[in-house]
């Protein structure tokens, strides 16, 4: 989840989602499985067999399967699914990859030099509270509603979380590895490559799950609000035709492509810090 | 070797060149005459714009009454977040059955973001008071559910296990054992929600609502007014940071008051 230490907006630190206490994963495969099993059954319930739930409001199991399979084979909102979601994608790949790499940089010149940190604090300390959804507008004002904007409000919502993280990444290493990388006469580029970046490396990438989170979210923001394509688009055009079934593919595609990138980011920790997994 | 702190002299030096290089950069892009002023207002234009906003109502109201609604709609949403988040957390943490069900559901959901939500936000429940709240509640609920339950996990089994054999029931054992023992890892749920329900908000009156900062920004897109999009801007960092400033009082008194 998005989540702590920095103000207003929340930035530092994600709390750990809570797990079941299981014995062995299979325990708590099988419980997902209840759960997943009892949620359809109920849902069916509500919806198909008692019409408790008013089809107007909310769609029926056999409804999301026949929505799913139009956007899948004739489209929908001006595309078909995978094209949205590649547009969607890679949108938030260009951007969180140029924002973030930009964000650690100085994060880490924030954090080694005082001076730097001293020259770019008050930037920072107006920059930071406003929320990224709230750069839309003027995203838009600016840029208009084409992949620009899209862009800038990408870049803005992932390049502030990866500052701040890699700079108290560097802060937070502790002062006896300076002092024997001083005395092991570390200096130079070595320092940045063998002290700084390794030191900072597990804040740093706490900052590139919040900024990934952050960009993903504000993507689909601004998808809502006007795009010719991508998964926020299919929801807004739910929206207006009053079809829930669709808007439901829509949030499970935002969720899984969403929990797919995470994923994404999670291996590559792995592989750049293997002795943390 | 990480240099010491900086000679407070030098400091101040410092951030008075990185703000004042911040905004002259602002007025020579503005002033240069790329663009129009409409569209790269000057830092005081928008200050002028904010002060203007505050006496003369833009978008049906004026600034303090958009702000307002605003907080209106956030306290709602956050309210309901702490008062489903929190007794969910404990009856996760008591009863093993109920983790065990809600945890699939809980992170399955969870996933889907906040402002996704907006469509059934407007469906079921308008565009006035219940379409924002929901979507505030979905970004604020996540955090509060979490930390309840990750607090009231860390309590020692002993106390759990006294406190059954001593004839405590349920209720009284999730308020009065994992309940007071959360609390602080709660309080800092409490802040993260607020955080992100003061986003989502944002987010959910730029789409589906009638009043409030977000929907003063969108009004101000639509007319072209850079200023007062920026002033909307200023306007919900300014309280999003006075609401953080107060739960990190609320934080560190129980810290303090906790010996933390």
């Amino acid at each position: 989840m998005t989540s702590a230490a920095a103000p207003a907006t929340p930035r530092a630190a994600p709390p750990a989602s809570p797990r079941a206490a299981g014995r062995g994963p299979w325990a708590g495969l099988g419980a997902a499985a209840a759960a997943a099993v009892l949620v359809l059954f109920l849902w069916w319930l509500a919806t198909s067999a008692t019409g408790f739930i008013s089809p107007a409001r909310f769609a029926t199991p056999a409804e999301v399967w026949l929505a799913l399979k139009q956007i899948v084979v004739e489209g929908y909102s001006n595309a078909r699914w995978h094209e949205h979601v590649l547009r969607s994608v890679l949108l938030v790949t260009m951007g969180f990859v140029v924002a973030s790499s930009l964000g650690v940089a100085l994060g880490l010149a924030m954090g080694a030099s005082r001076k730097v940190e001293a020259f770019v604090n008050p930037i920072f300390l107006v920059l930071r509270p406003i929320p990224p959804l709230a750069w839309i507008p003027l995203a838009i004002v600016w840029l208009g509603l084409g992949d620009a904007a899209k862009i800038m409000v990408i870049f803005v919502s992932a390049f502030v979380p990866s500052v701040i993280n890699s700079f108290t990444g560097v802060r937070q290493i502790d002062k006896p590895i300076f002092e024997a990388s001083a005395m092991l006469g570390a200096s130079g580029w070595r320092w940045w490559r063998e002290v700084i970046v390794p030191g900072a490396l597990p804040s740093i990438f706490t900052g590139l799950r919040l900024s990934l989170q952050a960009s993903w979210t504000t993507l689909v923001a601004a998808e809502l609000i006007g795009a010719v394509a991508g998964l926020g688009t299919i929801l807004n055009q739910g929206a207006q035709d009053i079809y829930p079934a669709m808007i439901l593919v829509g949030m499970a595609s935002v969720a899984l492509c969403g929990w797919a990138m995470t994923q994404g980011l999670g291996w590559l920790e792995r592989r750049v810090m293997p002795w943390k997994a | 070797m990480l240099q010491p702190p900086l000679p407070a002299a030098q400091f101040w030096r410092l951030t008075a060149a990185g703000a004042f290089g911040f905004v002259a950069l602002w007025s020579a892009v503005a002033l240069s005459g790329i663009t129009s002023r409409q569209f790269m207002p000057a830092p005081w234009d928008v200050v002028e714009r904010f002060a203007q906003l505050l006496v003369e109502p833009f978008a049906g109201h004026v600034l303090h009454e958009h702000l307002l609604s605003s907080l209106g709609r956030f306290g709602m949403g956050f309210v309901l977040a702490v008062l489903v988040g929190i007794p969910l957390g404990l009856l996760m943490a008591w009863f093993r059955w109920i983790d065990r069900l809600v945890t699939p559901i809980f992170e399955a959901v969870r996933f889907v973001a906040p402002i996704a939500w907006v469509p059934f936000a407007a469906l079921w429940f308008g565009t006035g008071i219940g379409g924002p709240v929901l979507i505030i509640f979905m970004g604020a609920f996540p955090p509060v559910l979490i930390n309840t339950y990750r607090g009231a996990k860390q309590v020692d089994r002993k106390y759990i296990e006294a406190s059954r054999m001593l004839g405590a029931s349920a209720f009284r054992g999730m308020t009065e054992v994992l309940l007071p023992a959360a609390v602080p890892s709660i309080v800092a749920g409490l802040r993260i929600s607020a955080g992100l329900g003061w986003q989502s908000l944002v987010g959910a009156e730029l789409i589906v609502a009638s009043s409030g900062v977000g929907y003063l920004m969108v009004k101000g897109q639509a007319a072209v007014s850079t200023s007062t999009v920026m002033s909307g801007m200023a306007a919900i960092g300014i309280v999003g940071l006075l609401i953080d400033i107060a739960l990190r009082r609320v934080q560190q008194a129980i810290e303090h008051k906790r010996g933390i």
